[in-house]
């Protein structure tokens, strides 16, 4: 007879290798693949709350941000400030965007200045009934330093800026009922044709609320006093906080606090920001479902330690140490709400791509959300292994020769 | 109980002080299973055991017999260490387990014993190969040559053509040849087979007890548990138990006194 000598005199077990510790943790759920999807199902819909929550913030804050992008954050506004001493509202010198276009770095240039008229669809409305429109007269090159674009018609030029013609911003056409470019509005006793009607600004609302004639035509027809009130200005990205300092004193040497310079793209940074912050309630659910998905890990657990009795006698009779029946079920118990969270990250991913691609918005799923999700998931699976696992090993060896 | 002094030696529990000190036997036979004095208690003074002395020698092939509550699954627990004694010593395999820790026992079970059980206890779902390679899954050996033993193994137990069927494809009688491949793959010092027939029909439950003997053939040790007389009869040695207690201890001929003394020296044949 063959009898192997092994360690005669010194007992200890030998260990189980990491693939066998796999192998032994999934030999219970392979027999019953229903259970193991119910009991998952609970960890998936928490995992995928918590993705989609998070996946769904951060796809629209990725959107902005791309918005943001394509705007640019080196566009800089020059509006009147406030005299110190009077309080009075300050205009800004009809010289003001030439100026600005002198500054160093400064690429484009673009102002308006308020004309008060209201913009009206017909003489036959009272001239007080605004709509909430303003009317403006717009020079230089105002549209491609807003970076804007025609949703219709064409924008102003050395033609139509002279003569009573108008570009709507696409609230104010929206307001008058304009559709289409050559249709016709009432503005401070004539009309005046639409030669045209701007996309949305997200950099200046203001322009979106107005009606833009030709500086010339607003001087002629409208009394317009010439004295721009917003200048608008876009320098290379580098030279933007350079700008800044010298756009005061440049528009208005005598008196550089009489103007105001802002920058509107940190408000767009501001809401990003917000957009950005995810809803906690909505990842407390997310968690909740998480909880009830781990008690439902344990509740199998438990049950399964109590069917497979025999196995577990079995295994201690083929020489399995407590210690290894533990980690069996720890092991199953990890395995369960691994796939759990595995599928919750998928199916949390998926929402986030549906809502991302019906919103227009691009995919995005923070690598640190599919980490801390899966690794919750371990956490639970350990705890909720943990209590079955060790009932398990306590378990008297002897019941594997029960019959029955 | 004195019977196998003569052959064995005295109560060391080192396998090679047993051997050295054997005196009438030819070969040197080492010690298996050694109990002395061991008595069971349950919990409300219920005595499963009550003093047993047994010995079993390297190469044996001995029925443990005794009708349901005789004591002898409470005895094959404790051969099997699968249970401690309330009082007496156990030495399987040259340990005394009552110094060893659970941890130790673990091992000592994965090295040293193999078992089978009435109802077979295979994995279902899984093949015969696999499931008889579990028999080696705590032995530290590596999967592949774990694979290749449990082959050899089913080779051996006649079923090298049902590798790959699984539990729910094979006979009674087939799965306990694999459950049997299972309890041999580690070629343990010790083959505990509790009523292995019981859940078979008498053909292939002649097959089996052919299986044992051939197995015994090759040199293993095997005790099997069962209360069926007529299988222990074709045993070459029949321990019986009753009351928890060794009422008789004979060799190869049935014998039908029930006397407290079992027979002489003389009466029981080792195999060589």
């Amino acid at each position: 007879m063959t009898v192997t000598r092994r360690n005669r005199g010194k007992l200890s077990p030998a260990r189980l290798g990491p693939r066998d510790v796999l192998h032994v943790g999934a030999a219970g759920l392979r027999s019953r693949p229903v259970r193991v999807v119910l009991s998952s199902l609970g960890i998936a819909i928490g995992i995928a709350t918590m993705i989609a929550v998070v996946g769904i913030s951060a796809s629209s804050q990725a959107q902005l941000l791309r918005k943001l992008d394509a705007l640019g954050t080196n566009m800089l506004v020059v509006t009147p400030g406030e005299e110190m001493f009077s309080g009075q509202d300050t205009k800004l010198p009809e010289t003001a965007p030439g100026m600005v276009g002198q500054i160093k770095g400064v690429e484009q240039v673009g102002a308006t200045g308020d004309v008060d008229h209201s913009a009206r669809r017909s003489e036959k409305i009272d001239e007080d009934e605004t709509n909430g429109i303003t009317v403006k007269a717009a020079q230089g090159k105002l549209l491609e330093t807003l970076r804007g674009t025609m949703r219709s018609g064409s924008w102003l030029n050395e033609a139509t800026g002279r003569y009573p013609s108008v570009v709507l911003g696409h609230v104010t056409a929206r307001r008058l009922g304009v559709t289409e470019p050559g249709q016709q509005v009432f503005i401070g006793g004539r009309y005046f044709t639409v030669t045209g009607i701007l996309d949305p600004l997200p950099l200046a609302p203001e322009i979106e609320r107005s009606a833009l004639v030709g500086w010339d035509a607003a001087e002629q027809y409208l009394g317009f006093d010439g004295h721009p009130t917003s200048v608008y200005e876009r320098s290379a990205d580098g030279t933007v906080d350079a700008v800044r300092e010298l756009l005061a004193p440049t528009v208005n040497p005598e008196n550089p606090q009489a103007v105001a310079v802002t920058d509107p793209s940190a408000a767009l940074q501001a809401k990003a920001a917000t957009e950005g912050a995810f809803s906690t309630l909505l990842l407390g659910l997310g968690g909740i479902a998480l909880l009830v998905g781990g008690v439902g890990v344990a509740n199998t657990m438990i049950i399964s330690v109590l069917e497979r009795r025999h196995e577990i006698g079995l295994r201690r009779s083929l020489g399995a140490t407590k210690g290894q029946i533990r980690v069996q079920f720890v092991a199953e118990s990890l395995l369960l709400s691994g796939l759990g969270g595995l599928a919750g990250v998928a199916l949390g991913a998926a929402a986030t791509a549906v809502y991302a691609s019906s919103g227009g918005m691009p995919w995005v799923v923070p690598p640190w959300a599919v980490g801390g999700g899966f690794g919750a998931t371990l956490v639970i699976g350990t705890i909720a292994g943990l209590y079955p696992a060790v009932r398990a090993a306590h378990l008297s060896p002897t019941l594997a020769l029960q019959t029955a | 109980m004195s019977t196998h002094e003569g052959l064995i030696g005295s109560a060391a529990t080192s396998a090679a002080t047993s051997t050295s000190a054997s005196s009438s036997a030819s070969a040197s036979v080492r010690t298996v299973v050694e109990l002395h004095g061991v008595t069971k208690e349950y919990a409300g003074g219920v005595a499963a055991l009550r003093g047993v002395d047994l010995t079993v020698a390297e190469g044996e092939l001995l029925g443990i017999v005794g009708p349901s509550g005789s004591g002898k699954s409470t005895l094959l627990h404790i051969v099997g260490t699968l249970d401690r004694p309330t009082a007496g010593s156990v030495a399987i395999a040259g340990h005394d387990i009552s110094r060893l820790s659970d941890r130790a026992l673990s091992a000592l079970r994965a090295q040293h014993i193999g078992f089978v059980f009435q109802s077979f206890h295979l994995v279902s779902g899984v093949s015969a190969r696999d499931n008889v390679a579990e028999g080696l899954l705590y032995s530290g050996l590596s999967r592949a040559e774990r694979s290749r033993r449990a082959a050899e193994a089913l080779d051996r137990v006649g079923l090298g053509d049902r590798m790959k069927h699984r539990p729910h494809e094979l006979s009674g009688g087939q799965k306990q040849r694999v459950a049997i491949a299972r309890a041999v793959v580690g070629e343990p010092d010790l083959l505990l087979a509790d009523e292995p027939t019981g859940a078979l029909d008498s053909a292939s439950g002649e097959a089996v007890m052919a299986l044992l003997h051939d197995l015994n053939q090759d040199g293993a040790t095997i005790a099997v548990i069962t209360h069926d007389t007529e299988i222990a009869a074709r045993l070459p040695r029949q321990v019986r138990i009753r009351d928890g207690q060794v009422v008789a201890d004979v060799g190869n001929a049935p014998v039908s006194d029930v006397g407290n003394e079992p027979m002489s020296d003389g009466t029981r044949c080792v195999a060589p």
